[in-house]
């Protein structure tokens, strides 16, 4: 076998692993199925009465949003996922063994998209139960759904990073509060970015956040006739540019965190 | 290689700012015997079974482990070894099978070797029943038994278990150095670290008696005990007046000083003459009608030895090492 090839059996091994843990333990399961059905709910009923886009049906432009800001908290699963084998000392078992140097990331990262996909099937049935609609291609709403996987995947390599770092649980999930809170409220998911006073409008602008999240509101077409043209160049190319953010968190983050794995002695 | 040592280490060191938790390290572990590193907590022991595992880098000093390079060849060293850690490393939520399943696929066993492997195991260390129950139902001791046999999976020549029985019950431990005593005798090479004097003493071939990273002894249990001196004789008189008189007596017959324990009214003497000595000093204890509560022969135990060179005794498992911390004298020893 080639090195490749026993980078992904050894992944897949540790991955199985973790979709047996997720099915053992139901309780994080309902967690994870619950909370985006909460957002959903409140953020159209309490925020969608009172807050109005010309032209557009707030429901619908709030969808894509929440959907980005749900699946980057799902990458806190992975920091805690990490975080819980280092304190418990698998880890060590599995650095003691003539297993690659990346899978135990790797598989990690890769079984934590499982969470993502049930929290984004289980707020797409609410979303149509509160009258959101796909209104283009189905083909177009999966490359959708794809990109906001594929971005929460890019973020969990940061989550691992930092677990990593700070092995433990409860200070991975605060720590991820104060970074996701910023980065998805600064940003086009609950209003539009326009609306935003100056640096804050810059940086929403910018933020892949807001980018993930209007490539999924044009892939949904959710995005109605007669709305002006965003005028930043990541937003009129948000695909483009999410994928750039997407390959470059994992260009980046990876490496280090492999390395920092490699090291990562928890006595 | 016939010739060379299955673990052989020289010079490992490693600080963390101004602790040095290892000193400059020699070890050696010909093939097919066992190594006992005993040493009171944070003596460096965990220390260094994560360098030899390949856990952690030393800052210097260099090691081969069934003939692979520690630097040079993780990967190798890593293929050859298994380890079972003090805090039983298996994964609580997955089934016994399932922790020994896996980690024969990290070995790379292939899928059917590892699960006819996992069974093996399973039911070489009595776990059939629990096999297919998820670890947190485990008692203590079967999780260190699943440990141990999650460092067996793959057969590797050389193990290293880090303190395997802290924190059981007497009855699991016992249970678990037969376990271990049936890998010795199939001719595995082991590197055990522990801070019971008793385990060692059970276990291992050769004894390597460190503290703050540095070696402080080594050899066989017995090598040890003699290096301290032989028998000696300890009497513990009835009043606390009667020391001196039996102070005296004992000085008749002793090689050496007497040394006397006020609290305990002990007294205790080296002497060369087994238990024509003893009988000595029982005669003339009778006759200056000393009442004596306790007398006999004592030869030294590992205690002695250890208490000898680390000047404390062993911890129990779950205090914290203090480094700067007087070591404890017994109390009120007069010689």
């Amino acid at each position: 076998m080639t090195a490749v090839n026993l980078v992904i059996a050894d992944a897949a091994v540790i991955a199985k692993r973790n979709v047996i843990k997720i099915k053992r333990v139901p309780d994080v399961l309902v967690f994870v199925l619950i909370s985006p059905i909460m957002f959903v709910l409140l953020f159209a009923y309490v925020f969608g009465n009172s807050i109005d886009i010309p032209g557009s049906n707030y429901r619908e432009f709030l969808i894509a949003g929440i959907f980005a800001q749900t699946v980057m908290f799902g990458a806190t699963f992975t920091g805690a996922g990490i975080a819980e084998d280092m304190q418990k000392g698998i880890i060590d078992r599995f650095r003691s063994l003539p297993m690659s140097r990346s899978a135990v990331l790797a598989g990690r990262t890769i079984s934590d998209v499982i969470y993502n996909v049930l929290s984004l099937a289980i707020m797409a049935v609410t979303g149509l139960l509160v009258g959101w609609r796909i209104r283009g291609s189905i083909l177009d709403a999966a490359l959708g759904f794809a990109l906001l996987l594929l971005f929460a995947y890019a973020i969990s390599w940061i989550m691992a990073l930092i677990a990593l770092f700070v092995p433990s649980p409860e200070v991975i999930n605060n720590a991820s509060f104060i970074v996701i809170f910023p980065m998805t409220f600064v940003a086009n998911t609950f209003v539009p970015s326009e609306s935003l006073p100056g640096p804050l409008k810059a940086f929403a602008e910018w933020n892949p956040v807001s980018t993930v999240t209007q490539a999924a509101r044009e892939l949904f077409g959710n995005i109605p006739a007669g709305t002006p043209e965003p005028t930043a160049w990541p937003l009129q190319h948000p695909v483009l540019y999410t994928m750039f953010w997407v390959v470059g968190i994992v260009a980046v983050f990876a490496p280090i965190a492999v390395k920092r794995y490699e090291k990562a002695n928890t006595k | 290689m016939p010739a060379t040592p299955a673990v052989q280490a020289s010079g490992l060191t490693k600080r963390y700012g101004d602790l040095t938790a290892l000193d400059g390290l020699d070890l050696t572990v010909p093939e097919g015997s066992v190594l006992g590193l005993l040493g009171p907590n944070g003596a460096g022991k965990t220390t260094a079974v994560s360098i030899l595992t390949t856990l952690l880098q030393p800052d210097e000093g260099s090691a081969t482990i069934a003939g692979a390079d520690l630097a040079t060849e993780p990967q190798l060293v890593r293929e050859r070894i298994g380890l079972s850690g003090q805090y039983a490393a298996v994964d609580e939520v997955l089934t016994g099978f399932e922790n020994l399943d896996m980690i024969g696929r990290l070995y790379r066993l292939g899928k059917q070797r590892s699960r006819d492997r996992a069974r093996e195991l399973l039911e070489r260390f009595d776990l059939v029943d629990a096999g297919d129950r998820p670890v947190k139902t485990y008692s203590g001791g079967m999780r260190r038994r699943l440990d141990l046999a999650g460092a067996l999976v793959a057969e590797p020549p050389v193990l290293f278990l880090d303190e395997p029985t802290t924190g059981l019950d007497p009855r699991s431990r016992i249970e678990l150095w037969g376990v271990i005593r049936e890998l010795v005798g199939r001719g595995a090479t082991l590197l055990l670290t522990t801070q019971y004097l008793e385990e060692a003493d059970q276990l291992a071939d050769e004894i390597l008696v460190i503290d703050h990273g540095r070696e402080l002894a080594r050899g066989t249990s017995d090598e040890l005990k003699t290096q301290l001196g032989g028998e000696r004789i300890e009497v513990t008189v009835d009043s606390p007046e009667s020391i001196d008189a039996a102070r005296a007596v004992l000085a008749g017959v002793a090689v050496g000083d007497v040394e006397v324990n006020v609290a305990t009214r002990t007294l205790l003497a080296p002497i060369a003459g087994g238990v024509g000595s003893l009988s000595a000093a029982l005669r003339e204890f009778e006759s200056r009608t000393i009442a004596v509560s306790d007398i006999g022969l004592r030869r030294p135990t590992l205690d002695d030895v250890f208490l000898t060179l680390t000047g404390s005794v062993p911890e129990p498992a779950d205090s914290t090492p203090d480094p700067d911390q007087p070591t404890t004298e017994p109390e009120e020893v007069l010689s």
